[in-house]
């Protein structure tokens, strides 16, 4: 009993990681930007499926994927911030959402015509394959990788943040725009950069992504911006320490869910979204 | 345009809709009630959206419930059509009232996320229980009965026989949203969405008329999703996942927000330009996301919208 519940906690916490990475991102972009991206899970996916192009072509390297796959992620990003999201920051909520939605349909569609409709299985890392034994059973070494890469970012984040010069000028134009520009920030620049950085974090995730999930189907995207989403909500809008947490209490619970109450794992996940939405819509972990 | 064209206008309308019952073939009857089917559903949510200035995410569940609604009524009580629709509407109706009392207390995006939220909980409900909802494989094998009226029977089981009960529906669900948009509920709701707090200092309670909209809207969905499914004969859980309820909101984008008939005339864009994209592509999505942004970039008003703006400004010059 004890060792299953000790795998359910390590599979739950490495799901999380990946719906930190997405999640990191996405609140990042919210915070600053103040667009909630639909589209940041199409990063996700498009940085899968160009890690995986470049591991078949380029010799199978998983390593130079992970590295070239989310740059060219983060052309992508730049040319959307550049060209379409910067045209939209003074419209309303339903144009913003709709324009990042119109792209989760267009990249759907771009991997479909690009990489075809069928799933692509992956391979796995060397080095990095296999199982270990913990507690009397075997557990992915990748998955230990994951466990260790995830609180790295946000060690990262956390230092890149709160402490350089970059991380403060971030801080001052997510709190106050017009004040951050009267002051010589340029601000159209920062965020340019933020979305970038932010669809780099996902683009990450999606490649680190790729020997874990198996295969790779065009549905990825959508199915980890919903998580993405749950967990930016019940960390709070714009927070990455809640994001964290919010990322590992939805590996969690997804995890222990599918374990214990299977039929209810999905249904606890949002109805603890909609919990925090009610009674706590500044996040589960803000300071009051 | 005075009263009298209007009227004239919409008889021939009515004329044309019920000729092309009489006169179309199969396939262009199926786009027809397809187009209505999604302009009940398009025309009710705008009510929220467009007239309210709320965002939900998660009208694909009150669409669902009306389906399941009448589906389950069909199997388990009765095929009567008539019973089916009601029960799926009342089902669609008693839900958007639970979960509308919970949404109504935010607005903006945190509203969005509460009915995307309980809209997922819906999903994931019909997904898992699957003794009574058939879990992933849905329900299938809904048939038309007859409409019996003491001892009229009306079939609707051929396209032909089924479209006039579409159009029934469809004429009266236009007829009722137009009636809300003129009503002072309609007009509070504007009003609600222009300034919301200065409805409020007037005494108005704006919350239970954000629900009242929210409740009109989950209705007209249930009726859309019955009528759906009597059309399809059959109905998935994934009716009501979270891009499906995107639907209504992109058919009001491209139809224009603020007017009336934009949903409509959004709906007949919707479908038919998908058919017409599908004979030569599969990217049916692609192009559509095109059409989107191309929407929102350039012309905000939608098609409706930004079209009589041209017309206002050519008859100035």
């Amino acid at each position: 009993m004890l060792q299953s519940l000790a795998h359910v906690c390590l599979a739950g916490i490495s799901a999380g990681m990946f719906i930190w990475l997405v999640a990191s991102g996405l609140t990042l972009i919210f915070g600053v930007l103040r667009v909630l991206n639909f589209a940041h899970g199409s990063f996700y996916m498009l940085g899968a499926y160009l890690c995986f192009t470049v591991l078949k072509v380029m010799g199978g390297n998983f390593w130079v994927g992970l590295v070239l796959g989310p740059l060219v992620v983060c052309a992508v990003g730049y040319a959307m911030e550049r060209y379409l999201i910067r045209y939209v920051y003074h419209l309303e909520l339903p144009y913003q959402l709709l324009l990042t939605f119109a792209m989760v349909l267009i990249f759907d569609d771009l991997v479909k015509m690009i990489w075809g409709a069928g799933s692509l299985s992956s391979p796995s890392v060397p080095g990095l394959s296999g199982s270990i034994p913990i507690l009397g059973r075997n557990f992915p070494v990748y998955n230990l990788f994951i466990i260790v890469v995830g609180p790295l970012v946000a060690l990262g984040l956390y230092l890149l943040v709160e402490k350089t010069w970059w991380g403060r000028i971030i801080r001052a134009a997510a709190s106050d725009r017009d004040m951050a520009a009267a002051i010589g920030v340029k601000v159209p620049a920062l965020y340019t950069a933020v979305f970038v950085f932010g669809a780099w974090l996902s683009a990450v995730g999606g490649a680190l992504a790729v020997p874990y999930v198996g295969l790779l189907t065009t549905g990825m995207g959508e199915t980890i911006i919903i998580e993405a989403f749950v967990v930016v909500v019940i960390g709070g809008l714009g927070s990455l320490k809640g994001a964290f947490l919010g990322s590992l209490v939805i590996g969690l619970l997804a995890s222990f869910g599918t374990r214990f109450i299977p039929m209810l794992d999905m249904f606890l996940t949002f109805i603890l979204m909609a919990a925090v939405l009610l009674w706590r819509p500044q996040g589960f972990f803000a300071e009051s | 345009m005075n009263r009298y064209w209007t009227y004239a206008l919409l008889g021939a309308a009515l004329a044309a809709l019920i000729l092309l019952g009489l006169s179309a073939g199969p396939f262009v009857l199926y786009l027809a009630m397809r187009v209505m089917i999604l302009a009940i559903f398009a025309l009710g949510y705008n009510l929220l959206l467009g007239r309210t200035g709320l965002l939900s995410f998660g009208h694909a569940a009150f669409y669902a419930a009306g389906a399941y609604g009448l589906s389950l009524a069909t199997i388990h009580i009765s095929p009567h059509p008539l019973l089916g629709i009601f029960l799926g509407v009342a089902a669609a109706t008693f839900l958007a009232l639970i979960i509308g009392f919970f949404c109504v207390r935010h607005t903006e995006i945190y509203f969005a996320m509460l009915t995307l939220a309980f809209g997922m909980m819906v999903f994931s409900l019909m997904w898992n229980a699957r003794s009574v909802t058939g879990g992933d494989d849905g329900l299938y094998g809904i048939t038309r009965a007859a409409i019996s009226l003491g001892i009229l029977k009306i079939p609707i089981y051929k396209e032909y026989q089924y479209y006039f009960l579409v159009l029934f529906f469809f004429v009266l669900s236009v007829f009722l949203i137009h009636r809300i948009y003129r009503s002072p509920f309609g007009l509070i709701l504007a009003g609600i969405r222009e300034n919301h707090v200065r409805a409020e200092f007037a005494g108005l309670p704006v919350k239970l008329y954000r629900l009242g909209a929210f409740v009109v809207s989950g209705a007209f969905a249930g009726l859309a999703g019955a009528l759906a499914v009597l059309l399809e004969s059959n109905i998935t859980p994934f009716a009501s996942h979270w891009s499906r309820s995107a639907e209504p909101v992109l058919v009001s984008l491209i139809g224009g927000l603020q007017t009336f008939t934009g949903p409509l005339v959004g709906s007949i864009v919707f479908v038919v330009l998908r058919e017409v994209v599908e004979r030569f592509t599969h990217n049916w999505m692609f192009w559509f996301g095109v059409i989107l942004l191309a929407i929102i970039m350039g012309f905000r008003g939608g098609i409706v919208g930004s079209t009589a703006e041209i017309l206002k400004r050519y008859s100035r010059a």
